[in-house]
């Protein structure tokens, strides 16, 4: 399904608008929203990534 | 000879034969270029995965993330978006590229360019600027190895000098299936050290909490914006992004790419390599961590931080709570870190001119077994050409050149990844906005004393700071469309030798 390839557009939707992060609370463990709000998002990335490798079957190349 | 330098001795050792061994594995005829440069397109899921693992997370991104965090704070930070924006890029994209690239056997970007386009000036350009954008890159990974080699105790440049000699016999006889087995060590030993480091140092120092408690506050968050200034948070941004459109387009990171078994494989890669980016995120963390360490102020580093400055950060920051057996193999972790991509890297460059500027120019009708011999020479020349470059100059110089190369590299994106997919695109339109790109880019990075990348762009009175390479490209790609719609060549036609492809 190719439209399952917008789904990748969200990690940069989600980390190009810097003002919504760049801030300290809510703190978790001790680590600020700024730092644990992106480094969260390596996984959801990889998570996305992996949903559209399933949905869009084998590569056509 | 003290604990440390024994234990990173032993496991430099260790890779050294494997770089040697290298050439018997997964046998190939060695003087094919796809052969001894792409590793015969052969690697699977697994090694590409450590391979591009070691090759795109360099050792020099390992001390300058955290020396960033050090000096300049959050900023340092945009490592992360920027890695997390490089894969779904790669997903889209690369596998049919990978796909052109062997059904035609292009080795380089450039070859593709060529092949494209039929436009062999357009090829040069694209050739001529991976090996710029390279070479100092190059010479930055002698720079991280030479940090944690002072950092042992060894003075002087013998050791460098050895090591860098060890690394260019094993490249010249085994080819790109050296660091694709040396980078299975390297990745194993980088993340023992991260799981001790996050688990280790936060315990000494009183935690995480503790930790950026005491990081003050400018350091701790990006500036925000005034009213006549957008402020860091733009400049943060486009850092992210203009990094990540450009990395894929160095000639290594392409080289790594292409030496996949199939688009499958570069695909399951782009979910899989995430996993370094969160070991890359946790050791941006060192940064924070040594500040709070207070390493800066302690007098056994005082002369390692007056020779490099923030880059002596997370070396010191290992001594100091590291048992030196420990230190040795994270040591060991860095310096093996600097051979993958550096190998990598001068592999790269030998393939962009033996194919791109050898062949072309010089002797059309080489043969295969001569076309990788040449390319076996450029390699040692380049590892050559970067060794005497970090010895004769100040390390600063191959800093400040490495940050124009994301500038350079950029302004291929029009013709390597656009070409892929906009059939109307004119090869004089791209190859005027490269030039408008190059010319724009190496202007600003001139303006800004060659010492920083985030150009105060003014609009409207208020100044939005932007990374230099997104600007230059936005000019590459307005005259690239404009110019290519006013020449109204209608199709790429008969000349595109890639066109039947998709």
């Amino acid at each position: 399904m190719r439209w399952s390839k917008l789904l990748l557009l969200i990690p940069y939707v989600a980390v190009s608008y810097v003002p919504f992060y760049n801030r300290t609370p809510p703190v978790i463990a001790g680590i600020p929203f700024f730092y644990w709000y992106q480094l969260l998002w390596i996984p959801l990335g990889s998570i996305l990534l992996f949903i559209v490798l399933r949905l869009s079957g084998p590569s056509k190349y | 000879m003290n604990i440390a330098l024994l234990v990173f001795s032993i496991l430099f050792v260790v890779v050294t034969a494997m770089g040697f061994l290298a050439s018997r594995w997964r046998r190939g005829d060695l003087s094919q270029l796809h052969e001894w440069g792409l590793g015969g397109r052969r690697f699977g899921t697994v090694i590409i995965w450590f391979l591009l693992g070691g090759d795109l997370y360099t050792a020099y991104t390992f001390i300058a993330v955290p020396a960033l965090m050090f000096g300049a704070g959050a900023l340092g930070f945009f490592a992360v978006p920027y890695t997390i924006m490089v894969y779904p890029l790669m997903f889209v994209v690369f596998p049919k590229l990978w796909s052109v690239a062997r059904a035609k056997g292009y080795i380089t970007a450039a070859d593709f360019v060529r092949g494209r386009f039929s436009s062999s000036s357009l090829a040069l350009a694209v050739a001529v600027t991976g090996i710029a954008a390279t070479m100092p890159y190059i010479a930055l990974q002698l720079v991280g190895m030479e940090v944690v080699l002072q950092a042992l105790g060894m003075r002087g440049e013998v050791a460098l000098v050895i090591a860098f000699v060890i690394l260019a016999a094993y490249t010249y006889t085994s080819g790109l299936r050296a660091p694709a087995m040396i980078a299975v060590v390297k990745d194993l030993l980088v993340y023992i050290t991260i799981f001790a480091a996050i688990i280790i140092i936060p315990a000494k120092i009183g935690g995480y909490e503790a930790m950026f408690d005491s990081i003050p506050a400018p350091k701790l968050l990006l500036g925000h914006a005034t009213s006549h200034s957008l402020g860091p948070q733009v400049a943060y941004a486009t850092l992210a992004l203009g990094s990540a459109l450009a990395l894929l387009l160095y000639p290594h990171a392409m080289t790594g790419v292409l030496s996949s078994s199939s688009a499958e494989v570069i695909r399951r890669n782009a979910v899989a390599l995430p996993a370094y980016s969160i070991a890359l995120g946790l050791i941006a963390l060192l940064g924070p961590m040594a500040l709070a360490a207070g390493v800066a102020s302690l007098p056994a580093y005082a002369e390692g931080f007056k020779q490099f400055g923030a880059n002596y950060a997370v070396p010191a920051l290992f001594m100091h709570v590291f048992p030196p057996w420990f230190v040795g193999v994270a040591f060991a972790a860095i310096a093996i870190g600097a051979l993958v991509p550096a190998a990598i890297m001068s592999i790269a460059c030998a393939n962009l001119f033996t194919r791109n500027i050898y062949r072309e120019y010089y002797k059309p009708d080489c043969e295969a077994a001569q076309e990788s011999r040449i390319a076996k020479i450029v390699s040692l020349a380049v590892k050559l050409g970067a060794l005497v470059f970090v010895i004769a100059l100040p390390s600063q110089y191959a800093i400040q050149l490495q940050l124009l190369g994301g500038i350079l590299i950029i302004q291929t994106l029009p013709a390597v990844l656009l070409g892929l997919y906009i059939g109307w695109l004119n090869p004089r339109a791209l190859l005027l906005g490269w030039v408008v790109g190059i010319g724009s880019g190496i202007t600003m990075w001139a303006q800004l004393g060659f010492s920083s990348t985030t150009y105060p762009l003014v609009l409207l009175g208020t100044t939005v700071p932007c990374y230099a390479a997104v600007l230059s490209l936005v000019l590459n790609l307005a005259i690239t469309v404009l110019l290519s719609l006013a020449l109204n060549v209608p199709k790429a036609g008969p000349q595109d030798e890639t066109a039947q492809m998709s």
